[in-house]
């Protein structure tokens, strides 16, 4: 069931420049949603996790340490990510990036699944993985990390892009996601996504957590939202 | 000129350009791939070649393996070069990936070990395979005449690696990774992927194919030291002529370049050996990316 994520004073420098300045969080249960500006350091977050940049501090899931096992072994472990960017592989189609990460045995997300699931993937299994369309993408983005039947998904920025009736179809995803039981850790520039997922939203500054609230209280304080995510609206 | 010499000259170019792809298609997949500068991908032809030999040579003569013995040493070349190509990528090669001067330093200065170890090991004197019966001794082509069997068994081998080597890239799950891993090679690792264990398994295949080379090509022709600087350059002009990472490419490089030589030869002998290079140059200059790659992303 849902991975436990415990996040302590996690740090990364690039050069001389400090981007994670000491991140604190934990992801138990229930959905979590991390909100801020550009460049407050919310995928580097999301790539330290997955072990892709060199940190410090502490990442632990399900009480095990994580931190410097490297990315093919933390994604075995539980951890998947639905990337920025998507981050498709050009050279593969779509029914091919599910076997890739298909897994044996009977698994929650099987291949048929996740065609019952989004049947225009189904529609389009022969195609690049780059000929497809934003929202497409994005839904190939996720079954992807979901075949790998992960304790915990982190997703950076899914909305980005994406054409508002499509935006609703994601949160309708992510919120079956949630209702199966796995873990989720949602980084979001979208409000409306950000709160419709989690109850639970962290505020990110400058590479640090500034503000756990509830999304409840996000939505109704117009100057929380102006001082720390610079909008006046959550559109 | 006549036909028969036309096709002649022709026939020895696709035959040359069947080994030349052997060993060229396990470059592309290390090189063009993987991403790994294998400066060494000569000498692990030349480990091939000598280990398989070491072990014929002993079955060849004896009364009960005589005639299996060529087998044997095709089997015995390959796992010797992929055994070698493994313990270079474990031990050297994985910790420098995406630095390729390093690893075009550290695989310069292998080729040189190399070369010296097979020197000690086993002298200086050419040596050749004896093919197996069946494939031995000349056979009636239309047009040609009498033409080494061994030489059309070569273009065949050619076309079976070649085939098998698509199959493996685009209908299998080894396929379908290392094709990822040439996409993105961190989000293949975020998929769970072993990405160090594929790299391993990629370069052994690859040191396999110039091990298979090696036995192949000292059985066509003699086999003494310094073939490995030759089919080293050659494999570099194949892929990059062909385009890097893509198996059609690699066949039709060989095939450019096994037929530019043997043309060459026949045409102006003495400046034969530029006409590769003016055709390298040439597709540089047009094509950078080679005339099958991929342009990039």
């Amino acid at each position: 069931m849902a991975g436990h994520l415990e996040i302590k004073d996690l740090r990364v420098r690039f050069g001389r420049a400090s981007i994670l300045q000491g991140v604190n969080l934990s992801v138990t249960g229930q959905p979590l949603s991390v909100v801020g500006r550009n460049g407050m350091g919310k995928t580097t977050t999301c790539a330290a996790l997955m072990g892709m940049v060199a940190a410090s501090g502490s990442i632990r899931l399900d009480g095990q340490e994580i931190l410097g096992l490297g990315t093919g072994k933390v994604a075995r472990r539980g951890l998947a990510l639905v990337p920025q960017g998507r981050r498709m592989f050009p050279s593969l189609s779509v029914h091919e990036h599910l076997l890739l990460v298909a897994q044996r045995g009977q698994p929650a997300w099987t291949i048929e699944r996740v065609y019952e699931t989004f049947p225009r993937l189904a529609e389009r299994r022969r195609n690049g993985g780059n000929q497809l369309s934003g929202g497409e993408q994005q839904m190939l983005a996720i079954s992807r990390a979901l075949l790998m039947n992960p304790k915990l998904v982190i997703m950076d920025e899914p909305s980005e892009g994406l054409a508002p009736v499509i935006v609703d179809h994601l949160i309708e995803v992510l919120r079956g996601i949630v209702a199966e039981g796995m873990g989720l850790l949602l980084i979001e520039q979208n409000l409306r996504v950000a709160t419709s997922v989690a109850d639970q939203v962290a505020i990110m500054v400058t590479g640090k957590i500034a503000a756990t609230v509830r999304a409840a209280e996000l939505i109704a304080d117009r100057e929380m939202q102006n001082r720390y995510l610079g909008v006046s609206h959550g559109h | 000129m006549s036909l028969q010499f036309f096709l002649i000259v022709t026939l020895n170019g696709l035959t040359l350009a069947s080994l030349y792809f052997i060993v060229a298609s396990g470059f592309s997949l290390i090189f063009g791939l993987m991403r790994t500068v294998n400066m060494a991908h000569g000498s692990l032809y030349m480990v091939g070649a000598y280990v398989g030999f070491a072990v014929f040579d002993p079955l060849y003569a004896s009364n009960t393996w005589g005639s299996q013995a060529w087998l044997i040493a095709i089997v015995a070349g390959i796992l010797a070069a992929a055994l070698l190509g493994l313990f270079m990528q474990v031990a050297f090669l994985g910790w420098m990936q995406g630095q390729e001067l390093r690893q075009a330093l550290v695989t310069i200065g292998l080729s040189i070990i190399i070369a010296d170890q097979l020197l000690a090991r086993f002298g200086g004197n050419p040596f050749q395979f004896f093919a197996p019966d069946m494939l031995f001794g000349p056979v009636q082509v239309p047009f040609i005449g009498r033409y080494p069997v061994f030489r059309l068994f070569q273009v065949g081998l050619a076309v079976a690696v070649g085939i098998g080597l698509w199959l493996l890239l685009n209908k299998t799950k080894l396929g379908i990774i290392v094709r990822a891993g040439v996409d993105d090679r961190q989000m293949l690792a975020a998929c769970g992927v072993n990405v160090p264990l594929v790299a391993a398994t990629v370069f052994a295949l690859g040191a396999g194919l110039a091990g298979l080379g090696g036995v192949i090509g000292a059985t066509a022709q003699p086999m003494a030291l310094g073939v490995d600087a030759r089919f080293l350059l050659m494999s570099l002009v194949v892929v990059i002529v062909g385009g890097m990472g893509s198996i059609g490419g690699t066949a039709l490089g060989a095939v450019l370049i096994g037929l530019a030589e043997q043309w060459g030869q026949v045409l102006f002998p003495t400046y034969s050996v530029i006409l590769t290079f003016v055709i390298m140059a040439s597709v540089l200059a047009v094509w950078p990316q080679g005339l099958l790659g991929r342009k990039p992303v």
